[in-house]
């Protein structure tokens, strides 16, 4: 984590900070960033695990409450019997998984299939080191961050296919074939829906990225690219890849649990599906993350006046807020087709994000525009966005609409 | 324009999500072992025995062990031996009464062959059991329930019934006497009036409870049992 700027930052501010250095003060000069380092491991590890247990018992009261029920509601809480609206599911859910038979195929190769769940973690959980959690919450202070973040984070496409192959099934090899074609698809998309925002932010780095996005326009209005045409449009497009990336509905090909026998998961069982669907959690926080760090603002406060709560409680609530929607979508649209997937990913959102690239170049030369030019150039940027969007749709959606059923 | 259709959709999901809070309508969830739905009337599973007195169960059963039920069971899941004295001669009522559970179809039809009313169709449904066969294979006591509970599960045919049962007995007693009356009053004969006569009030007792029983003299009585697989 990066040093504790001079003393102007309340004491909410500087708290996770404070608390690190009293807990490493004791140590000589030389070991303490290797102990300060080894403290925000820990300290990521034990919030997004615990986040990722809520969010599973979250993630099902909300599919449960649009479905019209309660979701999970009646595991107690151990010894006390109190059922405390199922707060105690993850707990019963990880029992449950730690105590099932860990069933390895005879002609799998046991190393690979052991290890393609925990390099799937451990390259999900790398990217959770340059988020900036807060003013002074950064793991790692690193020049190029947003190219560290997609890298380890298309490095998990390897451990997918690593579970598939090891698993020597030929289910579990085709669909790990299956969900690598979707992650590069997306992987295009995703990344270049993000050069915009390093093009007007002008750098790699997440905490350069997020102090951009600091000023208040008027005094009020926040300045968080989402805001700005060039920045919606890369952040609808971040986010439809986001959720292809993270395996999540509606492009949860690879695991179809309905459909498929769990794709490159059939193989899986106890704790290493645990890691697995930990990994699929941590990825969708991670991207979410990411999300909120390049268009969202970080964690600025949305109002200046609103400036005196912690930086990384507003970075908590934007993240959290995703992380709804995430799960608001799954609730809400069925699962695409592979051939829809791709055709969505190379035919609208790769072009849509190329013309975004020449939207952000357009925004950054006319950033002296004043005056009447400063309408001129909303309405410009906004005709960039809006009207490749309209023309693709249309011609994609062409001969695709609302179907008659003759025999219905 | 492209999209909206996907903003409908969370649109609808949206209403859903919040609605389950506030909305009954939206939120229609029973959650079983604490709350109960009221089952409907009509509802059916496995057979009962109708006796009248819930002080003397198995004295008051209205079976005869005629066995016409055991005969027309379809998958034959009824047992019946009827209770003999000591002499072999008949008692009218069973001294066994078997019905497997775990066979029975919940058909019906050994209600609507009983000329007795003494058969009828019970709404309990927590029969799970850890002894399949022995469990599952209900005896007499088991069987043998009271008329205020058929009353309780299904009034408006529990009416019907007491009502068409209070006039058979009125009718038997008209006729009983009709046909004391020319004879001279033996004493043969007067002990068999009052056996006759004593049962009488024991339905009428029983029916008194029932909203829509009639007393026995009433003309304009339903004709007995409203049909039960109408």
């Amino acid at each position: 984590m990066s040093a504790p700027a001079a003393n102007p930052l309340p004491l909410l501010e500087r708290l996770p900070v404070a608390l690190r250095d009293a807990c490493t003060n004791w140590l000589p000069e030389s070991w303490r960033w290797l102990a300060n380092s080894l403290l925000s491991i820990v300290a990521v590890f034990v919030v997004f695990a615990t986040l990722f247990a809520l969010l599973t018992l979250a993630e099902r009261k909300i599919l449960g409450r649009v479905q019209n029920r309660p979701g999970p509601n009646r595991a107690p809480l151990p010894f006390l019997g109190l059922r405390t609206y199922g707060l105690a599911q993850p707990l019963a859910d990880g029992i449950k998984m730690l105590t099932k038979e860990d069933i390895v195929p005879r002609g799998a190769d046991r190393v690979l299939h052991f290890l393609a769940p925990v390099a799937l973690l451990a390259f999900s959980i790398m990217t959770f080191a340059v988020i900036p959690y807060g003013r002074t919450l950064l793991p790692v202070e690193l020049d190029a961050a947003v190219l560290y973040f997609f890298a380890a984070g298309a490095a998990t496409e390897l451990a997918i296919f690593m579970a598939g192959w090891a698993s020597r099934n030929k289910y579990s090899l085709l669909a790990a074939m299956r969900a690598l074609a979707q992650l590069i698809s997306y992987e295009l998309p995703l990344l270049l829906s993000v050069v915009p925002v390093v093009l007007v932010a002008g750098s790699l780095s997440t905490s350069v990225i997020v102090e951009k996005q600091g000023a208040w326009l008027f005094g009020i209005l926040p300045q968080w690219h989402v805001f700005t045409p060039w920045g919606f449009a890369g952040f609808l497009i971040f986010f439809v890849a986001a959720l292809a990336e993270s395996n999540r509905s509606p492009f949860d090909l690879p695991e179809a649990e309905s459909e498929l026998i769990a794709g490159h998961l059939t193989e899986y069982s106890g704790f290493k599906y645990a890691l697995f669907f930990m990994a699929e959690y941590f990825g969708m926080c991670a991207l979410s993350g990411m999300g909120v760090t390049l268009f969202l603002g970080g964690w600025q406060a949305p109002f200046p006046a609103l400036g005196f709560i912690p930086s990384y409680c507003w970075f908590a609530a934007k993240l959290l807020a995703l992380l709804f929607v995430f799960m608001w979508i799954r609730a809400t649209f069925p699962r695409l087709r592979i051939d829809q997937l791709t055709r969505l990913a190379w035919k609208f959102l790769v072009p849509l994000a190329l013309v975004n690239l020449f939207t952000a170049a357009f925004w950054v030369l006319s950033a002296g525009w004043a005056g009447p030019l400063a309408f001129a150039r909303w309405v410009v940027a906004g005709a960039l966005v809006i009207g490749p969007f309209l023309a693709l749709g249309r011609r994609l959606s062409a001969g695709l609409g609302p179907r008659s059923y003759r025999y219905a | 324009m492209l999209g909206s259709g996907l903003l409908q959709g969370l649109a609808v999901t949206a209403k859903n999500l919040a609605g389950s809070f506030h909305d009954p309508t939206r939120y229609v969830t029973t959650e079983y072992p604490e709350q109960r739905t009221k089952l409907p009337e009509n509802y059916r599973n496995f057979p009962f025995l109708v006796h009248d007195d819930p002080a003397d169960p198995a004295g008051t059963l209205r079976c005869v062990a005629c066995q016409i039920c055991e005969k027309e069971c379809p998958p034959q899941c009824i047992y019946i031996v009827m209770e003999r004295d000591e002499k072999g001669k008949a008692l009218k009522r069973p001294k066994v009464f078997d019905i497997d559970i775990s066979v029975c179809m919940s058909c019906q039809i050994c209600v609507e062959v009983c000329p007795f009313d003494a058969i009828k169709m019970d709404q309990e449904y927590e029969l799970a059991t850890r002894d399949r066969f022995g469990g599952l294979l209900l005896h007499r006591e088991d069987l043998s329930k009271s008329n205020e509970y058929y009353h309780q599960i299904h009034p408006t045919e529990a009416a019907g019934v007491d009502a068409a049962l209070a006039e058979q007995k009125a009718k038997q007693a008209a006729a009983k006497a009709a046909k004391a009356a020319p004879a001279a009053p033996k004493p043969a004969a007067a002990t068999r009036s009052t056996t006759a006569a004593t049962p009488a009030p024991s339905p009428a007792a029983v029916t008194s409870p029932a909203p829509a029983a009639t007393p026995p003299a009433a003309a304009p009585v339903p004709p007995a049992n409203p049909p039960p697989t109408a």
